[in-house]
């Protein structure tokens, strides 16, 4: 079971089964996300390997995961959400173990995993790994 | 008459479908489709005609010698140029620019010594210049173009001073469509003695291309997009500019005599391709030109105008769309943004999924994006084998992504 918030958008999901149901819903999740402040979207915060603009900011200051995220394309902007739900409140050293792929398989939204895909998804789960297991 | 059915069947990647939908495939301006004479000249030039060139007296070497010699007259006469030995093959537009900065301008340009650009050339017309103005100093002059994406070459005859050594342009541009009057830049600008290269990768695709009515000193075109391999192209460069050039790549092929202590160099052209060339990939571009020409540089211009004129006009129906660029007389390339609606990125998405391939982003161009004020757009660009219904495909998956994102 992944956390609580992604279970739910499972169930969502559940019941959009063509693929302009499930973008819509992206893109609901993306517009329903608090924005991101001007002033956390630095270079520092900047995920390379995007082809739109992705800013991450993670929190490893408790025991569990925290991270905000945004991007000025609404799609981008729909999978951090989901990446939210996927993450936060993850115990900080079991972030690495989670199984994105399959998880995200889930909601049927896997086929933006790809290498090829430049909507960066795979450099924002590469960045959530990579601070999560130095900070843990 | 231009059968477009019979145009399409020769190109086979067309039937595909794309997730689950066929294929619309709009992105010719960063590369076009491949017909199946040019397929099949690829598969035939590995399976029974692959040798090194210029090379060796066996049957096969001076077969692939002969028909891979055979484009440098093709891409003379496509271009109009007066002569072969005016044709450098080479792997593209890039290289051949990078071949002029380097051989031709670099010896003669110092500091302070200026060159003319327009601020919609692509970065390949673009960074090699940026190099001479690192590495010694040169500075370059932007011209801007008119709000509705025109350049008035009026603007770029009066940029040229008398520091400026070089001009360089497009002749259309990758982002706006606009096509530019190169005649009368060549014009002026060799009254004033000075050499203009004509960057001519996307019109050369799209209208029939004469270096000699042009009067330009370089043009430079590339395989990929005129239908041929990518790794193919050429630049044609004018005798007396050729003579001026010093050789930009040192090695076998682009020399005469090579001792320890001296080397000379083999004749012009071939002083200027160095190395075992895309062998295949240029017989690919020659038997490309040929198909072109077979159907006719007219033809295509007036198929292409025709459905130009049916996208333009369905576009300017739709009040949420913006298209970047409407100069008079442009080509069938047509930068898109939804207002308040869905990044460039989102909108090639959305686009993707109903099976239409376009490109998504700045196009090469960012000095042309930054003076538009806009970070990316969506560019849909035609070429000879598309259709106004798939402009109405285009414009369904438009409206969708208006209703997703607005």
């Amino acid at each position: 079971m992944a956390q609580p918030a992604f279970e739910d958008l499972v169930d969502d999901f559940e019941f959009l089964d063509d693929w302009e149901d499930r973008y819509r819903h992206v893109i609901d999740l993306g517009k329903a996300m608090p924005p991101l402040e001007d002033a956390f979207k630095v270079p520092a915060t900047k995920v390379d390997g995007c082809a739109s603009q992705v800013w991450l900011v993670p929190d490893v200051s408790g025991d569990t995961f925290q991270f905000r995220g945004d991007s000025d394309a609404m799609i981008v902007r729909g999978l951090i959400a989901v990446l939210t739900a996927l993450y936060n409140g993850v115990e900080v050293e079991k972030v690495p173990t989670v199984d994105a792929g399959g998880e995200l398989a889930r909601l049927g939204l896997n086929d933006h995993l790809s290498a090829q895909r430049s909507n960066g998804l795979r450099a924002m789960i590469d960045r959530i790994r990579g601070v999560a297991g130095q900070a843990a | 008459m231009y059968d477009i059915q019979s145009v399409r069947s020769d190109f086979p990647i067309l039937s595909r479908e794309v997730n689950g939908k066929p294929l619309v495939y709009l992105d010719n301006g960063a590369s076009a489709q491949k017909p199946q004479v040019v397929i099949d000249a690829v598969t035939r030039g590995y399976a029974e005609e692959y040798s090194n060139v210029h090379r060796g007296l066996h049957y096969l070497s001076n077969l692939a010698t002969e028909k891979y010699e055979g484009v440098r007259g093709t891409v003379a006469r496509f271009l109009g140029a007066a002569s072969e030995d005016e044709i450098i093959l080479n792997s593209g537009t890039t290289e051949g620019i990078n071949m002029v900065a380097y051989g031709w301008a670099m010896p003669r340009m110092e500091a302070g010594d200026e060159i003319v650009l327009s601020i919609m050339e692509h970065h390949a017309n673009i960074v090699p210049w940026h190099f001479l103005r690192e590495r010694q100093g040169v500075v370059i002059k932007w011209v801007d173009v008119e709000p509705d994406g025109s350049l008035d070459p009026q603007k770029m005859i009066d940029a040229i001073g008398p520091k400026t050594k070089l001009v360089g342009i497009t002749h259309m541009s990758n982002v706006l469509g606009t096509v530019v009057d190169v005649k009368a830049i060549c014009t002026a600008a060799r009254d004033k003695g000075v050499p203009v290269l004509v960057d001519g990768s996307q019109a050369a695709v799209h209208m029939s291309v004469n270096v000699a009515d042009i009067g330009c000193d370089f043009y430079a075109v590339t395989g990929h997009k005129l239908y041929g391999p990518s790794g193919s192209g050429a630049i044609y460069v004018r005798k007396d500019r050729m003579a001026e050039m010093r050789p930009f790549m040192g090695g076998g092929d682009m020399i005469r005599d090579v001792t320890r202590d001296t080397v000379t160099w083999n004749d012009p052209p071939m002083m200027f391709e160095a190395g075992t060339p895309g062998i295949v990939q240029t017989i690919g571009l020659g038997v490309a030109l040929d198909y072109m020409t077979g159907l006719g540089m007219e033809n295509i211009a007036a198929h292409e105008a025709k459905v130009r004129d049916y996208a333009r006009d369905r576009f300017k129906g739709l009040n949420w769309l913006q298209v970047q660029g409407d100069a008079p007389g442009k080509g069938a390339i047509f930068s898109l943004s939804i207002e308040g609606a869905g990044h460039a990125h989102d909108i090639s998405t959305v686009l993707d999924k109903k099976g239409v391939a376009v490109r998504a982003g700045s196009h090469c161009a960012m000095p042309l994006m930054d003076a538009m004020g806009i970070n990316a757009t969506c560019r849909a660009s035609f070429g000879l084998y598309n259709t106004e219904a798939e402009v109405d495909v285009l414009i369904d998956a438009l409206e969708l992504c208006h209703d997703l994102f607005a």
